[in-house]
């Protein structure tokens, strides 16, 4: 214990610097012009090339950007708590629908031309230089030899999309909704690790384990640009991942928000979304990107496999099928 | 800790009102810190009431990351009474070059950020490391990170005690003809057990509770090689806030209840000793 006369230079030093500490946090949450992004990690570098052309151009003139980058759900979630944000970019239309549900975000939010999202992706199957193992679609994942990585789905709201696309292109195969199934689960059992989130899932398979990792189309191409030795292969079926962006209703600058997001809608812009992998959402900068985003015959969306609301309900709650495919059980015994 | 009582000197007139604004500066500190954040997750635990906390801690799911997790922690938590003892009986005991070094290292892995600890580890000693040794996404690399996390808890807390401890007792042994082991047995091992067993207990706790250093090098397959905080994260990641605070109290619950069965083992051995 202190004694007494340490004791009230503490004491005195201790509320010193509680009063900073406090004095400090009310300084920093001045408000100015500027917007803020909140955003989904995977575009940042997209993003980053964007802001300043928008600050340079007449709509964006003396407006400062501040961004913040995180995992999609934990970058919904902390909006939903209170962050202040003008522009939410997410990796899935949920984490946006979440905020519509608080009412931080208004209802007709998806009513613009591109129908609220920024940019798309389709899921395909990053694979070793070369190919080593031949891999050509969904069901080379079953063979024995085959070690697959996809990020866990239910800590990671983004490898949804994986299920949803080797689900799907069951269906579009022609196959029931139990064959479907039953894949998933023979799937599933060649996965040897189940990443925290798709960064972690990139980063584990760049560490040399596996042979396939269920990745997006856009992520492949960027460590492809970075001078990563991987290829990919994208399976005649597959799933197209659209990624929304909205303005908030609660937004203090409302008016620079929605420039913004137009900015990001414009041909130039979309360009630059091409360049980094991403294939754009105007159709006729898709159409001069033709080469690099070939379309594949069986392309589906996420309303082919039910929708999210169902197929999130159906697949990945505490009663889900994927639930059941961990524990070993037939899908749908917990239902 | 409960081993450092200094004995209190007689008030002064001075020190009169400094006491109570002590205790209430301290009260207040952690309030804010810890009690009024535990309480809130414990309120939040309970909102669908008895059943949703039940249902929430006995699911499947979670009784299969809480096991894993509670065994491997335990077993980090005996590598570490012993090898952190040992790690601390060197450093004080021993003279050797680069001792101050490897002391100040001890500490490295409390400022380490975690997510690095494990990106590390994974080059390391993952698929494609240098040594040819592979243990990531397996329970050895699980345990691996929770060492790497959790070292400094025993050696800084054994170390002191062992820089304490009267060399006078060891010597009036070996004059009676105690042998090396006896003493080791009688004298220096009964003075060390509080404080291994308060490290230990604070390894254990630290370990129950692990996410950063994991990210990257365990398997996170439900019902194999899932902890029980990444199940947490999912519980959040579904929305299931509830479940994901219920699992957490249990989690907190058998960190406390630990400690407190350390401290009664602490108190005994202590008595024991003398």
């Amino acid at each position: 214990m202190f004694r007494s006369g340490r004791c009230r230079a503490c004491v005195a030093a201790a509320i010193v610097a509680l009063s900073v500490v406090i004095g400090l946090a009310a300084a920093c949450s001045g408000d100015d012009d500027g917007i803020t992004l909140v955003a989904y990690t995977t575009p940042r570098e997209v993003y980053e090339e964007l802001i300043p052309a928008f600050a340079d151009g007449p709509a964006g003139e003396g407006v400062r950007v501040y961004q913040s980058y995180g995992p999609s759900g934990d970058q919904s979630r902390i909006v939903e708590s209170g962050l202040d944000a003008d522009v939410v970019a997410l990796a899935l239309e949920p984490d946006i629908m979440r905020l519509v549900d608080e009412g931080l975000v208004d209802a007709d939010w998806a009513g613009g031309p591109t129908a609220g999202f920024v940019s798309n992706s389709v899921v395909v199957l990053a694979v070793r230089p070369g190919n080593p193992e031949g891999v050509r679609d969904w069901d080379d994942l079953l063979r024995d030899d085959i070690e697959v990585i996809t990020p866990n789905p239910l800590t990671s709201g983004g490898a949804q999309w994986n299920v949803a696309a080797a689900y799907g292109a069951q269906l579009e195969r022609g196959r029931t909704h139990e064959q479907a199934l039953e894949y998933l689960a023979a799937m599933f059992a060649n996965v040897d690790v189940q990443p925290k989130g798709s960064r972690e899932a990139l980063q584990i398979f760049r560490a040399g384990k596996g042979d396939v990792l269920i990745a997006y189309e856009n992520e492949a191409i960027t460590a492809r640009q970075n001078g990563e030795e991987v290829d990919y292969v994208i399976p005649d079926e597959t799933i197209l991942i659209q990624n929304p962006i909205a303005v908030t209703s609660g937004s203090g600058n409302p008016a620079a928000a929605e420039a913004f997001v137009r900015h990001l809608l414009t041909p130039s812009s979309q360009g630059v979304f091409a360049d980094k992998g991403y294939r754009p959402v105007l159709p006729s900068v898709l159409a001069e990107h033709a080469e690099a985003f070939p379309e594949p015959p069986g392309l589906f969306t996420i309303e082919d496999v039910g929708g999210w609301d169902d197929f999130r309900s159906d697949f990945f709650s505490s009663d889900g099928y994927m639930v059941d495919i961990f524990a070993g059980d037939a899908p749908g015994d917990r239902r | 800790m409960s081993t450092d009582v200094v004995t209190p000197r007689p008030p002064r007139r001075s020190g009169r009102l400094i006491a109570p604004v002590g205790i209430g500066v301290a009260v207040m500190y952690m309030s804010i810190i810890v009690l009024i954040p535990m309480a809130a997750l414990m309120g939040g635990a309970f909102d669908e009431g008895w059943a949703g906390f039940w249902d929430a801690i006995t699911s499947d799911q979670a009784i299969a990351a809480v096991l894993l997790t509670v065994k491997l922690s335990l077993v980090v938590m005996l590598i570490n009474a012993v090898m952190g003892t040992i790690i601390a009986w060197v450093l004080v005991r021993d003279r050797f070059v680069g001792r101050g070094f490897v002391n100040s290292l001890i500490d490295l892995p409390f400022a380490l950020p975690t997510i690095v600890a494990g990106l590390t580890l994974l080059a390391l000693y993952g698929p494609d490391g240098p040594v040819g040794i592979n243990v990531a996404f397996t329970e050895a690399g699980i345990v691996l990170a929770l060492l790497l996390v959790t070292m400094p808890f025993v050696v800084r807390s054994v170390q002191p005690v062992l820089l304490e401890l009267d060399r006078d007792m060891e010597q009036a042994a070996a004059s009676l003809g105690a042998g090396p082991l006896t003493i080791f047995r009688r004298i220096i091992f009964p003075n060390l057990m509080p404080a291994i067993i308060g490290g230990s207990g604070l390894a254990f706790s630290r370990a129950l509770g692990e996410f950063g250093s994991l990210v990257l090098i365990s398997g996170n397959i439900p019902f194999q090689d899932q902890m029980a905080s990444f199940y947490i994260y999912s519980l959040i990641e579904s929305g299931d806030r509830t479940a994901a605070a219920a699992v957490s109290v249990l989690l907190l619950t058998l960190s406390l209840a630990a400690l407190l069965l350390l401290s009664a083992l602490e108190r005994w051995t202590s008595r024991h000793a003398r």
